[in-house]
């Protein structure tokens, strides 16, 4: 494609997201869905386009792994390939998907028709195996819609004539509580706030803090302090941002509140633009979750339509919202990687001090919370601090919405008041014989059956949301491993511990697997520990060792059974070295084996 | 009054605007780093630098001080943790020091020797990264990056060219130059351009000019990192090294 030829393509998605550099991200998206993949030519004309040095735009479409640097095929299949995903049998799946597609993994189709790769735990565990086919989610595959997913590629039928069956993603709602059963009009919870901001000397930031509400994505940073923060900073517009980039593997509950509930989503973001002197709102959705981009707007266009945002937003100050989609990065889920990727960057975390609330989004004051958060700000708006901290405990106030999936017979969102106990939890979703629960995803905890009477709260096991239940027979060392390549995958490369770090710990995980570890290899994973926990940038570093941390305490057995009894095993093995040899001349005889006797 | 801040127990004067490692420098003393430079806006991707700071494991390049501020560098635990950095590096790249134009005004080299790295201590990665020779005054061999981004900040900030950005993610992040080609020499890059001067290894040099000076008489060769980096630490008005 020359560059005349393009102006038809960019033209319309620049006007639409207005020529500037922090729109990138959004242009290269939207230009993909346009056009298939990001050629160099189309790269140079938005470099152009946006005053940028072509580098800069280079460096940025490459961060992301749902861009395309190369042509990638008229159907881009990504297969989910979270743990549930593969305990649902997603690599067999995706291996008859291939050969009915005469496809080979991880390469586009000499035809140009398909490509099939692999990509990061999707965010829909109690439906998967799941996977995205040019980024609109399929769930619960098996090989019934493997096969349709194929006839379809094949016949070259256009995605949006495919039976829309294949597209129908339930929410699973299992239990609801406050939360999930709010009742709450449009409106309502903006009018609240704006009476309780009205009623002086309290308002509703005092409310927030009273209410004792935690953030709900994990880290549970006072939500009403941070709203205080970024009401005080000095500056003269403020940002309210929406974390809707939910990439821990296991989790789906913000999904589901982006599906059912979008109108209290924005609610909450309208009613703290108001507490904190915001007029605009962003939303941040998860690539993954594109599907959900054409309702959200609605949702939004409604709002508009009906006074509730705008120019007197809910009949209080201007506010309104704006809806950035992701392209594939586990790492903007961290507030500060999601802010520069808002500005249309790579997705790297800053450097901390300053922090969001006093220079966030384009440098301003900014507040960043989480779906859920914003949902129970919205509660806690309407209902009052006292009632909010009716529920759960001292410290961790109020429900929270768990993602269970895995080995238990109703999977789904659950909403349950803090202080649950796992063992309670597991009775609700039915599993029967679990030996373990991963809370909080792979940058969480798990735990095996001695500690089922823990409780979710932050007191004793903190969670985000993910609740990923493993019975007997699962395999925890590989669960890690998997984790762990996970996120070799997802690690942004900025800071050395990170990087390289992450990537030894996947090398030694597989020389283990491989049956060529040994004590050495053990005592290599202390030390990755130790520098990725004291070393690295953010979270994702200091996090990524969790999974080998507790099943190597916890599961010692899935580890020793594996050991060579040496103290070292090298991993070169010169025998397997032979293999392409013995390919090339067509021979699998001993003789062209080494090994014992020859 | 002048505020300080206890490095390994002793006093450390700060002014507002300087970090924990800025102040330590200017005050005489050392903190090991590898992607901070004085002329630059502190960056905090190498991680060497990281001390103990109030309790919390940080870079101390990108922290700011505050009084009476407990920092502890010089422990048993973060040397082994610096060491381990440096074999990181090396493990990541592919380092032949004995070959390179750059041994002897090497900082990777000039740490490891520093802190005692006899291996790489991992597996080594060995990256497969092509030379660009394509430019007629200077070259860049990839094989030796550190991903420091120096020169990504010398050529944005001080050359006004933009030729330098990262690409990719992980463990394939990688520095790419600003042209279609990717190719060095059709970029705007000048052999004089800061941001080749500020390479701390040997990955963007100068042709023609090899082993000029003989390897033995080089910079670090002279005098270790640690003594060479308090003499290029910039102090405030009024204070000597």
């Amino acid at each position: 494609m020359d560059a005349s030829s393009l102006s038809p393509v960019l033209d319309p998605i620049l006007a639409r997201w207005g020529r500037t550099p922090d729109r990138l991200l959004q242009v290269l998206r939207e230009a993909q869905d346009a056009t298939g993949w990001l050629s160099p030519e189309l790269l140079a004309a938005t470099a152009r386009s946006l005053g940028l040095p072509l580098a800069h735009v280079r460096g940025v479409a490459s961060f992301y792994s749902f861009l395309a640097l190369e042509p990638a095929g008229e159907y881009r299949v990504l297969l989910s390939d979270g743990v549930t995903d593969r305990m649902d049998g997603s690599l067999e799946l995706g291996e008859r998907l291939c050969r009915r597609l005469w496809a080979e993994p991880d390469h586009t189709a000499g035809d140009g028709l398909v490509s099939v790769r692999r990509t990061s735990c999707t965010g829909l565990c109690d439906q998967g195996p799941a996977a995205l086919v040019n980024g609109i989610a399929i769930p619960r595959l098996d090989g019934r819609v493997v096969d349709a997913i194929a006839d379809l590629i094949l016949a070259r039928r256009p995605l949006d004539t495919w039976p829309v069956d294949l597209f129908s993603i339930p929410t699973n709602v299992r239990r609801e509580d406050v939360l999930l059963r709010h009742g709450l009009s449009p409106g309502v919870a903006i009018a609240a706030a704006l009476a309780r901001n009205g009623a002086a000397p309290a308002g509703m930031i005092a409310e927030l803090r009273a209410s004792g509400l935690r953030g709900r994505g994990g880290a549970g940073y006072p939500t009403g302090n941070k709203w205080a923060s970024c009401e005080a900073a000095p500056g003269e517009s403020r940002y309210i941002v929406c974390n809707a980039d939910e990439g821990e593997p296991g989790t789906f509950k913000d999904r589901v509140l982006l599906a059912r509930e979008a109108d209290l989503v924005f609610e909450g973001m309208t009613l703290a633009g108001h507490a904190v002197g915001a007029t605009r709102g962003l939303l941040y959705l998860r690539g993954e979750y594109r599907y959900l981009l054409d309702s959200l707007e609605a949702t939004l266009a409604r709002r508009r339509a009906a006074g509730l945002l705008g120019a007197t937003a809910g009949g209080g100050p201007a506010f309104d919202v704006e809806i950035h989609v992701g392209a594939g990065a586990y790492i903007c889920g961290e507030e500060t990687a999601l802010l520069e990727s808002l500005e249309g960057k790579r997705g790297i975390p800053r450097n901390r001090p300053p922090y969001p609330v006093t220079h966030g989004y384009l440098g301003r004051p900014t507040v960043v919370d989480n779906v859920e958060t914003l949902c129970a700000a919205a509660l806690i708006a309407v209902h009052g601090a006292v009632a909010w901290r009716r529920l759960g405990t001292t410290q961790s106030s109020g429900t929270k919405l768990l993602s269970v999936a895995g080995d238990c017979t109703r999977r789904g969102v659950y909403e349950f008041p803090f202080g649950v106990t796992v063992r309670e939890v597991l009775e609700a979703a039915g599993a029967d014989d679990p030996i373990a629960v991963q809370v909080g995803g792979p940058s969480g905890t798990l735990i095996d059956c001695a500690e089922f009477e823990r409780h979710l709260s932050f007191e004793d096991l903190p969670t985000g949301g993910a609740f990923t239940v493993f019975g007997r027979g699962r395999d925890l060392f590989e669960v890690a491993r998997q984790h762990v390549h996970f996120f070799a995958h997802e690690s942004c490369g900025f800071c050395t511990p990170c990087r390289v770090g992450t990537s030894m710990l996947a090398s030694v995980m597989d020389k283990i697997h491989d049956g060529h570890g040994s004590r050495h290899e053990l005592a290599e994973l202390d030390r990755l520990t130790s520098v990725l926990g004291n070393g690295a940038h953010c979270g994702l570093g200091h996090t990524a060792m969790n999974p080998v941390r507790d099943t190597i305490t916890r599961f010692a057995p899935s580890y020793e059974r594996r050991l060579a009894s040496a103290d070292f095993a090298p991993a070169f093995d010169l025998d397997a070295a032979l293999a392409p040899a013995r390919r090339m001349t067509g021979r699998d005889d001993p003789a062209s084996h080494l090994g014992e006797g020859s | 009054m002048t505020q300080t801040f206890l490095l390994d127990g002793a006093p450390v004067p700060f002014e507002p605007g300087q970090t924990v490692l800025q102040a330590a420098l200017a005050a005489d003393r050392y903190i090991p780093h590898l992607c901070y430079h004085p002329e630059f806006r502190p960056h905090g991707s190498c991680k060497l630098c990281t001390a103990s700071v109030g309790g919390r494991l940080v870079a101390t390049c990108t922290t700011p001080p505050e009084a009476g501020l407990v920092v502890d560098s010089e422990t048993a635990q973060l040397r082994e943790v610096r060491r381990t950095l440096v074999q990181m590096l090396f493990a990541e790249g592919n380092h032949f020091c004995p070959s390179c134009e750059k041994s002897g005004n090497c900082q990777l080299q000039a740490q490891g020797s520093d802190l005692g790295v006899t291996t790489a201590g991992f597996r080594h990665l060995y990256p497969d990264r092509p030379v660009d020779a394509s430019h007629p005054d200077a070259w860049i061999d990839f094989n030796r990056c550190v991903l420091c981004e120096l020169c990504v900040r010398a050529s944005d900030e001080v050359d006004g060219k933009h030729v330098f950005a990262l690409a990719g993610r992980g463990l394939t992040k990688h520095l790419i130059v600003n042209a279609p080609s990717n190719r060095l020499g059709d970029t705007t890059f000048a052999a004089s351009d800061e941001a080749m001067q500020v390479c701390p290894v040997g990955a963007i040099l100068p042709k023609r000019v090899g082993f000029a000076v003989p390897i033995g008489s080089r910079r670090y060769d002279q005098r270790p990192v640690s003594a060479q980096a308090l003499d290029d630490a910039p102090r405030p008005a009024g204070r000597s090294p």
